[in-house]
């Protein structure tokens, strides 16, 4: 099935309560598969087309306030209108999934699909002190996944969480393995597991309120630490990544999503030329997998962090790194997707020609 | 009468409903939104509805509505109450669910939200409290501003041709076929007060018998922001809102008066 059609079945396999969405290619199958599925009638998932995608994600929050499971998706410019509201919903401490199906910008851009969201993702994107557990997703059988992982994290740490896919995953057509059906909780469920904050009706208790608004410097205060607390926490216990071919590597590839399933092809073909090139794979985009770099830092050459924009992961790439090898960026852009022996060429023309001397190319080299 | 026979129990003629909570309003004295929301506590408290009524308080002087009111409440960004009640109700159809909004927050920023979830019928209650002014942020104009009226973004008067005329939400949307009551009130006096809770009343019942969305409009005063006494607010507003925001039902049981 294709990818955005995998994650619209995924949502009801995996009990959500709602979907509130506004069409917008390259994802509108998501809508569409959830209107012909009628969820209303397998699991009584409501499924709304909302007036815009600032209406779908303030639903969104809504039904999060009461406690419900809740997902809404979109591309590029819609998700620049939804950040009001996600970040409303890390202030509120609100528990919900954001799909990105990202398409090339900025402005209206193009519907073919890019990378270049990465830091609206990434370093917030909405307004205020928060982050978002970001998931990326390189395959159809991990956007069917991701779907129920974003919502056992959601609820983990009370937080929205988005999953960055891409144009080319939400089209791509691969077989899938479904997670079996699990129950969507009652609403007298809802009310036992998280009537401690959710609002379920005072019945028995004091009212409960969620707000992001807190007047008092000291609150507000308290109340950015106590995020950066759960984000803490996230990447003690909830940072993933994979890797590929890196024991014997002397160089790095650096890729997420559809990059990272082009570049393992450039690996294959760069260890038949007699170059061992690993590839570390960020599943989550936040937490960044830091640590594992720093470590192969030690043991390569060099990095080619490869994404499918002018260069915005890299610079994640170079922080985690210290600096002690060259990191250089290759990217298409423009909906363009690189072929595995253009990675392989900037492989070995960025870092293994020049990579001994540590210098940065202007932005306009780095894309070409 | 001595003081201490005013505060003899059997003497008491007044008193804030039970789903008040004793948090002290952050209203200026003088201010409608008092009483607007003790009439809204008080018609979920007589219809025993209290902890199934889930509240979506907005952006502006109401905005801590839900450190007033004591039911369940959520805080909207600026203009989106309607679709967070959307999320809400959909998700928890039994709910009584209602939003509190004012007229910046309901009739411009979140004017689309607004009229989608009335044109669904969203089975809600929207209460609006149209002041012609932006209270919170100091007395700038509104979509509700009069022509003429003085704000600090309207210095000169609002100019009709420059910034358009004020917005008759209940007209707009009781047009829409999701609406099911719209009616428009007045909180002032003990009178207007009377009539309004009997019009919240209404809106909520609707909510019981699943009628689609009920719509109360409450015309009030914000003597802060035009500048006047209390009092001379007060009669301000009968001379010269009343004329262009007629009072009375607009829709009732899905037909138009």
């Amino acid at each position: 099935m294709k990818g955005n059609e995998a994650i619209a079945e995924a949502a009801i396999r995996a009990g959500a309560d709602a979907y509130f969405g506004y069409p917008i290619t390259p994802q509108s199958e998501v809508i569409e598969y959830l209107m012909t599925e009628r969820p209303e009638e397998r699991t009584g998932m409501v499924v709304l087309q909302a007036e815009s995608e600032v209406a779908a994600i303030n639903m969104v929050y809504g039904a999060a306030s009461a406690g419900k499971r809740v997902l809404t998706s979109s591309s590029s410019p819609g998700i620049s209108l939804k950040l009001e509201g996600i970040s409303y919903m890390a202030g509120a401490e609100l528990p919900g999934v954001i799909v990105n199906v990202v398409r090339g910008g900025p402005g209206l851009g193009t519907i073919q699909p890019s990378q270049a969201d990465y830091f609206q993702a990434v370093k917030g994107g909405g307004h205020g002190d928060y982050k978002l557990y970001v998931l990326a997703p390189s395959s159809v059988q991990e956007m069917s996944d991701f779907v129920g992982d974003a919502f056992d994290i959601a609820f983990k740490y009370r937080a929205p969480v988005m999953i960055l896919s891409d144009g080319l995953i939400g089209q791509m057509m691969e077989k899938v393995e479904l997670r079996p059906q699990k129950e969507r909780l009652t609403d007298d469920e809802v009310a036992e597991k998280y009537g401690s904050w959710a609002l379920t009706g005072k019945k028995g208790r004091e009212h409960n309120i969620i707000t992001s608004l807190y007047l008092d410097p000291e609150q507000m205060e308290q109340k950015v630490r106590k995020l950066m607390k759960k984000y803490d926490q996230m990447e003690r216990e909830d940072m993933r990544y994979e890797t590929f071919q890196t024991e014997d590597a002397d160089y790095l590839i650096v890729a997420y999503g559809s990059s990272a399933r082009i570049a393992q092809k450039s690996i294959e073909l760069a260890r038949n030329k007699g170059i061992k090139v690993g590839l570390l794979r960020p599943i989550t985009l936040f937490p960044f997998p830091k640590q594992p770099l720093l470590e192969l830092a030690d043991q390569v050459k060099g990095i080619l962090s490869v994404e499918l924009n002018a260069g915005q992961m890299v610079e994640d790439v170079r922080l985690s790194t210290e600096f002690k090898v060259p990191v250089e960026h290759f990217g298409r852009t423009g909906g363009i997707i690189h072929t595995p022996e253009e990675i392989l060429e900037a492989l070995e023309q960025k870092i293994i020609k020049d990579g001994s001397v540590r210098h940065h190319k202007t932005r306009e080299q780095s894309i070409f | 009468m001595e003081v201490l026979d005013i505060i003899r129990p059997e003497n008491k003629v007044f008193s804030k409903s039970g789903l008040m909570t004793d948090c002290a309003l952050t209203f200026c004295p003088g201010c409608g939104h008092g009483t607007a929301h003790n009439l809204t506590m008080e018609v979920i408290d007589e219809l025993g509805i209290g902890d199934d009524t889930i509240g979506v308080a907005p952006v502006g002087c109401s905005v801590f509505a839900y450190d007033f009111m004591n039911v369940d409440m959520t805080q909207a960004a600026h203009g989106r109450a309607p679709a967070v009640a959307t999320g809400i109700v959909r998700t928890w159809p039994e709910k009584y669910v209602f939003t509190y909004k004012g007229d910046g927050d309901l009739a411009a920023i979140g004017t689309a939200e607004t009229i989608h979830a009335c044109n669904r019928g969203e089975n809600m209650v929207i209460i609006f409290v149209n002041n012609g002014i932006y209270g919170m942020t100091g007395g700038q104009m509104a979509p509700t501003t009069l022509s003429g009226m003085r704000t600090s973004t309207s210095p000169y008067g609002r100019d009709i041709d420059t910034m358009g005329s004020p917005i008759k939400m209940s007209e707009l949307i009781a047009n829409l076929p999701g609406t099911y009551y719209v009616t428009r009130q007045a909180v002032h006096t003990h009178k207007h007060a009377r009539q309004a809770k009997k019009a919240l009343k209404t809106a909520f019942q609707n909510t019981r018998l699943k009628k689609g969305l009920s719509f109360v409009e409450i015309i009030a005063n914000c003597n802060s922001g035009w500048k006047m006494t209390p009092n001379d607010s007060n009669i301000w507003m009968e001379e010269n809102m009343f004329p262009y925001f007629p009072l009375g039902d607009i829709k009732v049981n899905g037909t138009l008066k």
